[in-house]
């Protein structure tokens, strides 16, 4: 198995591509982690599902104010310029077209860009959230994973067999590999790792890598 | 006029057996938990009310709040989006078990449908959850060519809520992110009851800050230093308390 990136490296590199000014909402667990690595010199504006718009970065342990938690529950802290508003006026935020990019995870995104990931099937409890209102409502959904399932299996699908959040509503994803985009229901490979052959990459995709343009090589600096 | 009520035991003394009930909060913040486990110390003593349907982001967690009135049996239905926390195992147990219903709404819908039945809007078009499995069998409509599914207002017989400030006229301010869906519930609610840490005379807040208005409001409890959901958890409390 070919070198891959860590979680750390694949949101450092979706961070790179949020610009300076942007409104910006990050999927609960492994996507918060893309707030760490903005680029110097830019200041996105993080909003919360739960009423915040604004916040800054966790306190110290033991300064927690439970009245201040973001949307995974953890706690968060204000800063000069935040805001504080009601769940219908922080979902008129995602819906109407007001965030500029929303970044999430995946169990499995399809060639034209649906998305699956808040089920894994039938069993257990079911829980949704605000995924189904993020995917909707952002003027860019990306997502971030690794290229495959933890037994191999390809997460880049041609159809999703898991149940779904969306219909057609992603636009680029980024993965442990490469850096694909969704364009005219095909996968568009834009970025790869120098050390993976188009093929190798490729068999690790469910669905075919289209080229449209050129192919640069996906750097990530260790973080 | 006053709305103002002394005890929190009178605040929840009419809510009957099958009611529906919203309850603000997001995870801990914002939960009122003194006023429901005035409602859980009601349902001990009397056996009522019972065969509730409670209407909240989550399903509980831990042993409080609405995890204990879960645990007593008192909870028919829960219509949330998130049914999941640190310790979910009181929903969990019971759903899995066949004992309470769920209706999983995706949260911008579930603050959508509330709002909407606060602002008399029986009815509404939202991109959320189209072609997925919790559209199934809703209208869908084709507006500018994007497809929509048709939701239905969510009103309630009563709501609990927290709120940081309030009069004795039901003007309310809250306490950071401890907003979140109080102010929609406070609308949608045939009556709307509010635990406020601090009460203040007519004035004493400033109308520019009023965030829920009075008129959505119709009886007020004072709480001085609530306790906190999170804090309860992280000290492993129950409601009833439990003697090791």
């Amino acid at each position: 198995m070919t070198a891959k990136l860590t979680n750390a490296q694949i949101a450092w590199r979706a961070a790179q591509d949020i610009q300076d000014g942007a409104y910006v909402n990050l999927g609960i667990g492994f996507p918060e982690m893309v707030a760490r690595f903005q680029p110097p010199g830019r200041q996105a504006i993080f909003h919360t599902e739960n009423g915040i718009l604004g916040f800054g970065e966790a306190p110290a342990p033991g300064a927690e104010d439970w009245d201040l938690i973001n949307a995974g529950k953890k706690a968060v802290t204000i800063k000069p310029g935040t805001a504080f508003f009601h769940h219908a006026d922080s979902f008129a935020m995602v819906r109407g077209g007001h965030l500029d990019v929303a970044i999430l995870g995946a169990y499995q995104v399809a060639q034209n860009g649906d998305l699956a990931n808040w089920s894994t099937g039938p069993k257990g409890v079911p829980a949704v959230g605000g995924a189904m209102d993020l995917v909707h409502g952002a003027k860019r959904v990306a997502v971030i994973t690794d290229h495959v399932t933890k037994d191999g299996k390809p997460k880049l699908v041609e159809a999703c067999a898991l149940p779904l959040t969306g219909v057609a509503c992603v636009t680029r994803i980024y993965t442990s590999l490469a850096v694909v985009d969704i364009k005219g229901g095909h996968f568009v490979l834009r970025e790869k790792l120098a050390a993976l052959s188009f093929d190798d990459l490729q068999s690790l995709t469910g669905a075919p890598l289209h080229l449209d343009g050129d192919v640069a090589e996906l750097i990530v600096p260790e973080v | 006029m006053d709305k103002r009520i002394a005890t929190l035991a009178e605040a929840v003394a009419d809510i009957p057996d099958g009611a529906s009930v919203m309850i603000g909060g997001f995870g801990g913040s914002g939960a009122p938990i003194e006023l429901i486990h005035a409602l859980i110390d009601r349902y001990l003593a009397t056996g009522s009310p019972r065969n509730l349907t409670i209407i909240n982001n989550n399903a509980g967690n831990g042993h409080v709040g609405i995890a204990a009135m879960i645990e007593q049996g008192m909870v028919a239905k829960m219509v949330c989006s998130f049914p999941r926390s640190a310790d979910p195992r009181v929903f969990t147990d019971k759903y899995l078990a066949g004992e309470i219903a769920l209706e999983l709404v995706p949260q911008g819908t579930l603050a959508e449908r509330i709002r909407a039945g606060g602002a008399g809007i029986p009815a509404f078009y939202t991109p959320t959850g189209f072609g997925t499995d919790l559209a199934k069998g809703k209208p869908v409509a084709e507006f500018d060519g994007r497809s929509y599914v048709q939701e239905r207002w969510l009103k309630a017989d009563f709501a609990l809520i927290k709120a940081e400030t309030g009069d004795s006229l039901g003007n309310l301010t809250y306490r950071m992110a401890a907003r979140n869906f109080a102010p929609l519930m406070a609308m949608a609610a045939a009556r709307t009851v509010v635990q406020v840490s601090r009460a203040v005379e007519p004035g004493g807040i400033d109308p520019e800050a009023v965030v829920t208005p009075g008129i959505f409001v119709d009886a007020i409890v004072t709480v001085p230093d609530p306790a906190h959901e999170e804090d309860l958890n992280r000290a492993n409390a129950h409601h009833p308390k439990v003697t090791a």
